[in-house]
C-alpha cells in the first residue's frame, strides 16, 4: 500500500526539472555542466513516468522509462567522446569559443 | 497509519536531499564536485523510485547511472585540463536570469497540476506480482522490438564513442592484418628457371667453386 500521493512526485519532479533548467542558463559556458543538467532533466522526466505508471496500474511508463535510460547512457557517452575530441583539437570546452560553424 | 507516515517523512526526507544536491550540481564552483552531487541526485531519486514501488529501475538507475554514467563523467572531467576561470564568468550576471526563468516555469506547472490532484490517492498494486515480473512481463511480450533495437543503439553509441575518441597515431609501427592474410605464396618466393651449366668445370675454375 502506498501512502504518498502522485502530486509529491510531480511536484518533486517539476522542482528538479526547473533546477535543471536554471542551470543551463547559469552554467553556459561548461559544456560537460550542460550535460550533466540534461541528465537531471532526464531524471526528472523518468520520475514522472514511474510515478504514473505506478498510479495509473501500467507497466508501459517504467517499460519506457528503461528506454529511456537506454538511449540516455548512449547519449552520454557519446556526448563525452565529442567533449574529449573537442578538448583534444581545440583546448578548450568553452562553449563561446566553439563558433567554427558560424562563418 | 504509522506505515504510511513513515513514508511519508522517508519521501520528504529524499526528496529534500535531492533538490539540494540538484541545486549543488548546478552551482558549485569545482566540476569534479558538481558530478558527485549528481551521483547523490541520482541516488536520492533512486530511493524515491524504491518508495514508488518500482525497485528494478531504481536498481537499475543506481548500476547504470551512479555505476557507468557518472564514472564515465568524472573520468572525462579529471583527463581533461579545464581552466575553471573563464567558465565562471558570466555566473552572476546570468544568475537573475536563469532563477526568474527556473521560477517562471515552475509556477506556470505547478498551476498546470493545479491544486485538486494533491488529494488523489494511491493506485491499486500491480496486480499480486512483484515489480520485476510485471516489468519483465510487459517487457518481453508487447516491446519485445524496442529491447531489441534498444541492444542495437547501445551497441552503435559503444561504436561511435571509440570511434570518436580513437587518435590514429601515424607515427607508430602496426600490423595490418588484411595485408598479412592477404599474402600468396607467389609474393614472397619467386621461382626462378635457370639453365643447368653444361660445362665441366675446367682445372682453373676450382678455385671459384670451392670459394661458392
Amino acid at each position: 500500500m502506498m501512502a504518498i500521493p502522485l502530486s509529491w512526485y510531480i511536484v518533486f519532479a517539476t522542482v528538479l526539472f526547473c533546477i535543471a533548467i536554471a542551470g543551463i542558463f547559469i552554467n553556459r559556458k561548461n559544456v560537460i555542466v550542460l550535460l550533466m543538467c540534461i541528465e537531471l532533466m532526464l531524471l526528472a522526466v523518468n520520475t514522472n513516468f514511474v510515478a504514473f505508471s505506478r498510479f495509473l496500474g501500467n507497466p508501459g511508463g517504467q517499460v519506457f522509462v528503461f528506454f529511456i535510460l537506454t538511449v540516455a547512457a548512449a547519449e552520454s557517452a557519446i556526448g563525452l567522446a565529442i567533449v574529449v575530441l573537442m578538448f583534444r583539437t581545440r583546448r578548450t570546452i568553452n562553449v563561446d569559443e566553439i563558433n567554427t560553424l558560424r562563418y | 497509519m504509522n506505515h504510511a507516515i513513515l513514508q511519508m517523512v522517508c519521501f520528504i526526507a529524499f526528496a529534500v536531499v535531492a533538490v539540494g544536491a540538484a541545486l549543488a550540481v548546478v552551482s558549485v564552483k569545482n566540476t569534479v564536485h558538481a558530478v558527485l552531487a549528481l551521483v547523490l541526485t541520482f541516488f536520492s531519486a533512486a530511493c524515491l523510485w524504491m518508495l514508488a514501488e518500482a525497485e528494478f529501475l531504481a536498481l537499475a538507475l543506481v548500476v547504470v547511472y551512479v555505476g557507468a554514467v557518472m564514472v564515465l563523467f568524472l573520468f572525462v572531467v579529471m583527463m581533461l585540463d579545464i581552466d575553471l576561470e573563464p567558465m565562471r564568468e558570466g555566473f552572476i550576471k546570468y544568475l537573475p536570469i536563469g532563477i526568474g526563468a527556473a521560477v517562471i516555469m515552475l509556477l506556470e506547472m505547478l498551476g498546470i497540476i493545479g491544486i485538486k490532484t494533491l488529494q488523489v490517492p494511491a493506485g491499486p498494486n500491480p496486480a499480486g506480482m512483484s515489480n520485476i515480473e510485471w516489468l519483465g512481463t510487459a517487457l518481453f511480450t508487447h516491446f519485445l522490438l524496442p529491447f531489441e533495437i534498444a541492444a542495437l543503439i547501445l551497441t552503435v553509441g559503444l561504436v561511435a564513442a571509440v570511434v570518436l575518441a580513437l587518435r590514429v597515431r601515424t607515427f607508430s609501427r602496426r600490423q595490418n592484418p588484411a595485408a598479412q592474410s592477404a599474402v600468396r605464396a607467389a609474393g614472397r618466393v619467386r621461382m626462378v628457371k635457370m639453365a643447368a651449366s653444361t660445362t665441366a668445370p675446367g682445372p682453373t675454375t676450382v678455385g671459384e667453386d670451392s670459394q661458392a
